[in-house]
């Protein structure tokens, strides 16, 4: 079952195309990572999921349903761009944009106490904003983006501006609300983030999506059936078996090979073979980093 | 529904519980009140004792000056040549000289002073010569004084509004304070409440808060949410004053009573000595009084219900197109190059407002009084004269029409604006965005 379901969306502005002919599944209930280089119409995507602008052409369906003004409190958004009320308390500032989210003040009130309590905020109150650091803003933010339990939660680069402390609690308050059923979309280009978190993925390069699908099955895709082996002695090539395809040197003597696999030979023959030439101190596969797929997603596509 | 709301409200207290609000709320009647008791103070306290020496060489002027609260008349018997010399040092404010053969020639009469004299010092003078002139070539003529006094008839009209509830006297001087006022406080509060619409929407847009707040209402909610509450603080700000006002004025004007009376005696002294005035002495109407008196001829339900509506059309109107300009840029300092087109028709109509005031049933009042960016200003100052019901209707419908499309116009400039950051807008950039889906 998707919770989003972006089909056909085109949308274009005076000057340039921002998403042409863009569909995406995102399945209930994952992390899903929204990936591509700046001005690849990312916010674009977030902008009409959150019916900020409309879509040209094509529609989206969310939880089943064309996306209308009911579901706008069950989505979360969290700008990349962040910002607050300068001037307005913290605690009044959580209930306004709460309650502009269908919560009603008392309901409100009680969610904040549990958030004011668990981030331990609770002398924040009657601050004002603009007397915060950035870093207790962005605590703030997140606090209104996830109050009213959304079923979908949109975060524009979550972890910008916040220290590792801070950005591990915000890690763990994610991945909670994934286990209470919520569905999360990362727009990020911060490779790190989407190895560690994301379920599945979708990437967008010029204004296009190239690539999208479940994170383990895109890079089993991306396997290049490339194994690596850490050795000392003398390698041998067997041009029948393999390709070697980079030889790099370590310390005390040991060396690093990259080795490609010709059609229908195993990694148990290779292993045979490598065990009679040389001393093996490890061997694995290389599987192939977020990074690496998005910048050859990337390459891949024909300029203009 | 329920968002616009939650909108207004969130608009309307953060302005009223500024400090800047309370503020101007308090200072606003207390200035109010200060100015109006120093125009009491002042018209009162110019009484100020000014000596004025008179050469008389022809000897008929021989105590026809009678002195007065502000004016002392000495009698110098010297010929003017010497008069002249010993003005510098005598502290005298102004010297008379009235040749021998004035009655054949009144034009050679000449006041000299230090410094200009006033207007009514002059006009002063010249009355007593006038009239003693006149009174000896009548008398010369063979008519007695008592003849002339009997011929002598006063006339004093009083504007009578002719209308359907019947006549009604009107004062065109309280019509014209009123109106003064009201134009007065609708070109301020269409300014002041217009900019902060602008600055507030400016503010979202530096703040980035505006994505934030339009994932969850639309941006028009938002817009009109900002509008109406904005608006809220002004019409709480004017009872505020209306209640503040009365209150004040009541305690400067029973401060200053006391000062009236005399004021209105010295009047009455005044032209008692200048019996030239040609109004029989003693009666002589206080003008405060007049005009406070008049205010209950006009028609004020009618001048504050039309007040009410034309501040709110004026400033939807306006605050509309101030927030478009507002969404168009990025900070407050851009917002000059898109100001000028909207400020000036508001400095317009309130230079045309004067005019107005003088001529209320003009071609220049009526127009303006019915193109909806003037209106607000003009019929305010037209409406206490008396303004014929389809004039006025009409002037409502096209000002309800003007607000809705600078309302629809603003509203789509503020979709595509609050979005959109790091560009210098050109004016043909912001019709482009009109045009967007």
């Amino acid at each position: 079952m998707n919770i989003i379901e972006v089909q056909h969306v085109t949308k274009e502005y005076a000057n340039h195309k921002a998403l042409d002919d863009v569909s995406i599944n995102i399945p209930k209930g994952c992390i899903f990572g929204l990936l591509g280089p700046n001005g690849a119409g990312k916010t674009s995507l977030i902008r009409i999921i959150n019916q900020i602008t409309g879509p040209d052409a094509g529609q989206i369906l969310f939880d089943g349903q064309l996306l209308d003004q009911s579901h706008i409190s069950r989505i979360g958004y969290l700008p990349e761009e962040r910002g607050l009320y300068k001037k307005m308390k913290v605690g009044e500032q959580l209930l306004y944009l709460a309650q502009l989210k269908g919560l009603s003040q008392k309901e409100a009130m009680d969610k904040l106490k549990t958030w004011f309590v668990k981030f331990d905020i609770k002398t924040w109150w009657d601050k004002t904003v603009s007397d915060l650091s950035k870093g207790m803003q962005q605590k703030v933010q997140f606090v209104s983006t996830v109050l009213h339990e959304p079923d979908l939660i949109i975060l524009d680069e979550p972890f910008s501006g916040f220290d590792p402390i801070n950005a591990n609690l915000i890690r763990d308050e994610i991945l909670e609300l994934k286990q209470k059923g919520s569905t999360i979309i990362f727009s990020t280009h911060r490779m790190e983030t989407v190895e560690e978190l994301c379920d599945n993925i979708a990437l967008i390069h010029k204004s296009k999506k190239v690539l999208d699908g479940p994170k383990r099955e895109i890079k089993q895709q991306y396997k290049t059936n490339t194994y690596f082996v850490e050795y000392r002695g003398e390698l041998r090539m067997d041009d029948n078996l393999y390709a070697l395809e980079g030889v790099r040197e370590l310390e005390e003597g040991y060396q690093k090979a990259s080795i490609h696999l010709l059609g229908g030979i195993t990694p148990n023959q290779l292993l045979g073979d490598l065990v009679n030439q040389v001393e093996i101190r490890s061997f694995g596969e290389n599987i192939p980093t977020m990074s690496d797929i998005f910048m050859k997603a990337v390459n891949e596509v024909p300029e203009g | 529904m329920r968002n616009i709301f939650l909108v207004i409200k969130r608009e309307y207290l953060v302005r009223v519980k500024k400090k800047s609000f309370v503020i101007m709320t308090i200072l606003g009647p207390l200035l109010f009140a200060v100015f109006y008791a120093a125009v009491i103070w002042i018209a009162v306290g110019s009484v100020e004792l000014k000596t004025v020496q008179v050469v008389d060489e022809s000897h008929l002027f021989t105590n026809e000056f009678k002195n007065t609260e502000s004016l002392k008349f000495t009698y110098l018997s010297a010929p003017i040549d010497s008069a002249k010399k010993g003005f510098q040092t005598s502290g005298a404010n102004a010297l008379v000289y009235i040749p021998k053969d004035v009655i054949k020639e009144p034009k050679s009469v000449r006041i000299y002073a230090a410094k200009n004299v006033s207007m009514e010092l002059k006009s002063g003078i010249e009355d007593v010569i006038e009239k003693q002139i006149e009174e000896i070539k009548l008398s010369e003529a063979g008519i007695t004084h008592k003849i002339l006094e009997d011929s002598r008839v006063s006339v004093k009209s009083e504007t009578i509004s002719l209308s359907e509830t019947g006549e009604k006297a009107s004062s065109s001087g309280a019509a014209t304070v009123i109106g003064g006022i009201c134009a007065f406080l609708i070109y301020m509060s269409v300014f002041i409440y217009g900019t902060q619409v602008m600055r507030g929407i400016t503010e979202e847009k530096t703040n980035r808060i505006v994505e934030v707040i339009i994932s969850s209402v639309k941006p028009y909610q938002l817009m009109m949410g900002k509008i109406i509450g904005v608006a809220l603080v002004g019409l709480t700000q004017f009872i505020l004053w209306i209640f503040l006002t009365a209150s004040l004025s009541s305690v400067a004007t029973s401060f200053m009573s006391d000062k009236m009376a005399k004021e209105a005696k010295t009047v009455t002294e005044m032209q008692q000595g200048m019996p030239a005035n040609g109004m029989p002495g003693g009666n002589v109407p206080n003008p405060v009084e007049e005009v406070m008196g008049a205010l209950g001829s006009l028609n004020i339900p009618l001048i504050l219900s039309c007040f009410l509506f034309y501040y709110l059309g004026g400033y939807l109107l306006y605050s509309a197109l101030f927030g478009a300009v507002g969404a168009a840029v990025d900070n407050d300092a851009d917002t000059q190059q898109f100001m000028l087109p909207i400020t000036l028709p508001i400095i317009f109509s309130f230079v045309f407002a004067q005019f107005v005031l003088r001529d209320p049933d003009g071609s220049l009042a009526f127009w303006t009084s019915i193109i909806p960016f003037t209106s607000p200003i003009i019929m305010m100052v037209r409406i206490p004269f008396g303004v014929p019901a389809w004039e006025l209707a009409l002037s409502m419908v096209l000002l309800v029409l003007g607000f809705m499309g600078t309302i629809w116009l603003a509203a789509r400039i503020y979709r595509v604006g609050i979005l959109m950051y790091g560009k210098k807008v050109t004016y043909k950039e912001l019709a482009k965005w009109i045009f967007y889906k």
